[in-house]
């Protein structure tokens, strides 16, 4: 039988409008502007921005207050809004050749031409709490120094100039987009790469850490890693030229990894590559390795039956909307799926109570 | 200073700038010219691409905001273009107004009164951020050994 529901609109109403007053939290503490998030908060935006696909701090900001701090529903509402917004054109791609740099690390040559720039990193805290923190907001000035004009160039240029390391082909073809067109297997690289920068960090950090622990080891070196400002460019078609149509911060993660060679081609390096909106270092060294571990078959590897090998389910599962909007489905009304449950395990019972019944009489 | 001579050079620069630096700079100006809209502001995505390894082949990375607009000045019909990064109309309006009159024979005041003084914030900006991470750039030295 089926029963249509219908009601707890007043229910629906009265829990939004708590819903709305527990975000205000206590009204004695002062309230958080969405300014205060996107500056003080930036790595929480960063995060918001890379998997909501969309770099607007002020936008993620505001997603991040309306969500109160759960970052995936943050990344929803910046998806959802994404889908409002008509597709103006598709960019140059970006020279991160060119990038102002706020941090560049080698961990594989000491004496990189540019230099080791640490930037504002986490790295050699001592991760004890701060309690200054606690008590004032005062912060000290940083120091400076004058800034080389030297460049800044990518350190694999020098491997590839000796050709130690695999080169990567420039090219100008049309990249696929999964925002315009499903996911399908076998998967292009450019697939795989846009799919892992708007990947739930989590999971791509864990499949980055299989790969480390043996589930399709690759060894890698992170060649480099840089964050800082990348300027994007797009053609204007009715000026017939391209203008820079803003600024974007981005981590770029260049590993450098296992050698491969064969009869006809002597060893070489090869690359694992990853690259992300704000400043992410964690999600984009991690999706440097899993676009590394992906590449096996090109690379004329075993598959060892590896997660981190199988595209299908990295690229199944690295979307944290498309997931938590399937799990988190099923605690919304099921009534009648269950029903028709209950009447079958019902019937099943009365079968078997029989059937007893019946071997018992016998 | 970044070349703010070219259309291409002045457009950029009026993208990458701050609402309130623009808005700042055009009030200072006091220029209300007439106009007529040929697109009013419009919000959209613009997909940003990128390399692989940096140099390869591209992929799409996300999208970002983006305003643009289009307008006629009433007098002399110079048109003024406008694709500026976010969602402030106000901005891209004024950028294309700033746009259509480095057109005509007010480009120098414009240039005077707002792209150069733009153009130096920034660079200002840009400079402080350099001269932080300068800061941060590693000296080695090698420990001597003692073992022989």
């Amino acid at each position: 039988m089926y029963v249509a529901v219908k009601g707890g609109e007043r229910a629906i109403d009265n829990a939004h409008a708590w819903l709305a007053e527990e975000r205000r939290g206590d009204t004695s503490v002062a309230e958080l502007s969405v300014a205060q998030i996107r500056e003080q908060l930036a790595l929480a935006v960063n995060r918001v921005m890379a998997e909501g696909s969309l770099y607007d701090p002020d936008l993620a900001a505001l997603a991040i207050k309306q969500a109160r701090g759960d970052l995936i529903e943050a990344i929803f509402l910046i998806r959802a809004y994404r889908t409002t917004l008509p597709r103006i054109g598709n960019s140059n791609p970006v020279d991160t050749g060119a990038m102002a740099c706020d941090r560049r690390i080698s961990a594989t040559f000491k004496d990189a031409p540019g230099g080791q720039v640490l930037g504002p990193t986490f790295d050699y805290t001592h991760r004890l709490l701060d309690f200054k923190l606690a008590a004032d907001g005062e912060a000290p000035e940083a120091p400076q120094a004058t800034p080389g004009n030297a460049d800044v160039p990518h350190i694999t240029s020098f491997l590839n100039r000796d050709g130690l390391i695999q080169t990567e082909e420039p090219g100008d073809e049309t990249p696929p987009d999964l925002t315009r067109a499903p996911l399908e297997f076998p998967a292009s690289r450019a697939l795989r790469l846009q799919s892992l920068t708007r990947g739930d960090e989590g999971f791509v950090l864990s499949m980055a850490y299989s790969t480390q622990r043996g589930y399709g080891r690759n060894h890698p070196f992170v060649g480099e890693l840089r964050v800082g400002r990348v300027a994007v460019e797009m053609e204007i078609p009715e000026l017939g030229f391209a203008i820079e149509i803003g600024e974007v911060q981005m981590t770029e993660c260049e590993t450098v990894n296992q050698f491969t060679g064969s009869k006809t081609e002597p060893p070489q390096f090869t690359r694992g590559y990853g690259l992300t909106f704000g400043h992410a270092e964690r999600k984009a060294i991690s999706m440097a390795l899993v676009d590394r571990a992906l590449r096996w078959q090109e690379l004329g590897e075993d598959n060892i039956g590896a997660p981190a090998q199988n595209e299908e389910f990295v690229l199944s599962h690295s979307d944290n909307i498309q997931a938590t909007g399937f799990l988190e489905h099923i605690k919304l009304p099921h009534y009648v799926d269950f029903q028709s449950e209950l009447e079958l395990v019902r019937k099943l019972r009365a079968e078997v109570a029989a059937s007893a019944k019946r071997d018992a009489a016998e | 200073m970044k070349k703010i001579d070219t259309r291409q050079g002045w457009m950029g620069l009026l993208a990458k700038a701050p609402a309130e630096a623009v808005g700042r700079y055009w009030a200072a100006l006091g220029m209300a010219p007439a106009f007529t809209w040929l697109r009013t502001p419009e919000i959209g995505g613009v997909m940003v691409r990128g390399r692989m390894g940096g140099t390869g082949a591209p992929f799409n990375m996300g999208e970002m905001t983006v305003t643009r607009c289009a307008l006629r000045l009433e007098q002399g019909g110079a048109i003024g273009h406008a694709y500026v990064q976010g969602r402030d109309k106000a901005k891209a309006e004024q950028a294309a107004l700033l746009d259509a009159l480095m057109q005509t024979g007010d480009a120098d005041s414009v240039r005077v009164g707002v792209l150069e003084p733009l153009a130096a914030e920034m660079e200002a900006v840009a400079a402080t951020r350099a001269a932080k991470a300068a800061a941060t750039k590693v000296d080695f030295f090698t420990m001597v050994r003692g073992e022989d």
